[in-house]
């Protein structure tokens, strides 16, 4: 079991959550966060035009099976791309366990449902 | 109809007055009509304390230091209300003897001892009476006109606040606010509003404060901003609002607000009135247009933040002039501030690079010194018949404004380099660096706005 986090563009998650409906991920959690560093990103306050260092991005959290790791983080990688500096990073990470708190159920087959051939 | 025989009443009155000093006259008569407005009008003027200002100014800052905004507009509701009846009123709009009787009202008033119940306002604009011993009065309770004022008092120094924030000591600016508010506020209220007053005397034209109120909050909130120096993360532009829902919400509450503050300084509910209310919503209405399009020239997106400011400063442009322009007038005003405020916030500020946090002086002075300009320009007979600027032909009009607004300039901006650095002294005004970078909200009040407590 693998974890993928990705940090996206605000304004490529509509496209990156369609893509990974369309690899059959079932269930997946985002938050907004703010990234802070040397880069910059334009910004706007009453009509001043500045470079800020505060940048806006989304984060995506997805556990997946090993097997289709590979599938989702391709869907990732064509969906968040735009080509410009602050396209994101996608990070992967082992799981060592999973347990589905409903059934008790724990290993892979907590990840996904037997009845969708789910991810 | 009770109204006409008022009138008639009077005109009796008048006429028996001419024949005979001594003839005993109609007890003047409270009228109901402009004392509930003027109470809605007050409770209005509060409502741009709190919570209007507190929540433009609070979603204008980092989420760390909203709660200090919240707070710092809190307490001067709470200080100034109580500074204003134990001397703050009488030292406005009080009387004093000889030399000062121009410039600051006595102390007689302390406690407003001398008012009762069922005085009349002393103070009116366009409808007035005789009262028992011959003067003329207002037909609003006295009391109304003490609590009318007091919300001009407290909102004033709440101005400032955007010119010092994220930055400053609790301690050290709650002694620099009422200070303020005793040895400037209250003076330069006097010198327009006093009917002592010299700039009052001289007649220059504020209808609802724009000298007063909105020129002396904005240069005090340059000479603070100065004084205090930058915020350590103040790099030549704004900082990013940390909540401009707020910022939205405070300036449209703002609008609102305003309507008592502009249509409530005629004292009464008339035409005068009505007028007011037509052009300070005008020209909000006007401004806000303008800073959308000048927004979507500069970056190629109107800003809703930028928007709210254009709204704010049309405002704050019309206030001087509510009771003296017409509808032309507004508009004019409305879209020459918007023109100018942004102008002076997007490119003039950035280039002198002092840190006024949330623009007050960008916003405040200079909306409110283009207003008091403008009223001298664009003031028309047909609002008020005494009263007429430059645009018909009263040229002389525009020179007052011009003395008003220097010397409003000149004694807020001296006074308050003094004011601030005796607070300095005494309690000091800027946090520690490390306290600043944690945030004003947890070092100052222990407390933080947004948690995670279900």
């Amino acid at each position: 079991m693998k974890k993928i986090e990705a940090v996206i563009r605000k304004s490529k998650f509509e496209d990156v959550k369609m893509a990974l409906y369309e690899a059959g991920i079932e269930w997946f959690s985002y938050w907004d966060i703010t990234g802070l560093g040397k880069s910059k990103e334009d910004q706007v306050v009453r009509g001043q035009i500045f470079q800020s260092s505060y940048i806006q991005r989304r984060m995506l959290s997805i556990v997946v099976r090993d097997i289709n790791l590979e599938k989702t983080v391709n869907a990732i990688l064509d969906s968040a791309w735009t080509g410009d500096p602050g396209d994101g990073k996608i990070f992967v990470s082992d799981i060592e366990q999973t347990y589905r708190i409903r059934t008790r159920e724990s290993g892979p087959e907590a990840l996904y449902n037997k009845d969708s051939n789910g991810i | 109809m009770k109204k006409y025989i008022v009138s008639l009443l009077a005109l009796l009155v008048m006429g028996s007055i001419k024949i005979s000093a001594a003839t005993v006259v109609a007890e003047p008569k409270i009228d109901a009509g402009d004392t509930a407005w003027m109470i809605t009008a007050t409770a209005l003027v509060l409502f741009m304390s709190i919570p209007a200002l507190a929540l433009f100014y609070g979603g204008l800052v980092r989420r760390k230091n909203v709660l200090n905004i919240f707070m710092q507009c809190m307490i001067i509701v709470a200080v100034i209300s109580i500074e204003w009846i134990v001397c703050g009123y009488s030292m406005s709009f009080g009387k004093s003897e000889g030399f000062f009787s121009p410039f600051i009202g006595g102390l007689d008033g302390a406690f407003l001892r001398n008012i009762g119940i069922h005085d009349l306002s002393p103070y009116f604009i366009s409808h007035s009476q005789i009262a028992a011993d011959g003067t003329l009065v207002g037909t609003i309770p006295h009391l109304v006109f003490v609590m009318f004022q007091c919300m001009f008092a407290v909102i004033t120094p709440a101005l400032i606040i955007g010119a010092f924030a994220e930055r400053i000591n609790f301690k050290g600016f709650l002694l620099f606010t009422v200070l303020w508010s005793l040895f400037v506020y209250n003076p330069v209220a006097h010198w327009v509003w006093s009917s002592d007053g010299w700039l009052y005397k001289l007649g220059a034209l504020d209808f609802a404060g724009g000298t007063v109120v909105h020129i002396n909050a904005g240069i005090a909130a340059i000479v603070t901003a100065i004084m205090l120096g930058k915020r350590r993360d103040y790099k030549g532009h704004a900082l990013p609002p940390h909540n401009i829902t707020y910022v939205v919400m405070g300036a449209a509450m703002l609008w609102i607000g305003w309507f008592g503050f502009n249509a409530g300084s005629g004292l009464a509910a008339d035409g005068l009135a009505a007028n007011a209310f037509l052009v300070t919503h005008i020209a909000a209405a006007a401004a806000a247009l303008t800073w959308a399009i000048l927004d979507w020239f500069n970056d190629g997106k109107p800003t809703i933040v930028g928007t709210s400011t254009g709204a704010v400063a049309g405002l704050v442009a019309i206030t001087p002039a509510a009771g003296f322009v017409n509808v032309g007038g507004a508009l004019a005003i409305g879209v020459l501030v918007s023109l100018i405020c942004f102008a002076m916030v997007a490119f003039v500020k950035p280039k002198i690079g002092y840190d006024d946090s949330l623009d007050a002086f960008g916003v405040h002075g200079i909306g409110g010194i283009t207003g008091s300009i403008l009223t001298g320009l664009l003031a028309t007979p047909t609002i008020q018949s005494a009263y007429s600027g430059a645009i018909a032909g009263n040229w002389h009009q525009l020179l007052v404004q011009l003395i008003a607004v220097m010397a409003v300039i000149l004694y807020s901006g001296i006074v308050t380099v003094v004011l601030f650095k005796v607070s300095d002294r005494i309690l000091g005004v800027r946090v520690p660096d490390k306290l600043e970078a944690i945030g004003l909200d947890e070092t100052q009040h222990g407390e933080t706005a947004y948690t995670s407590f279900d």
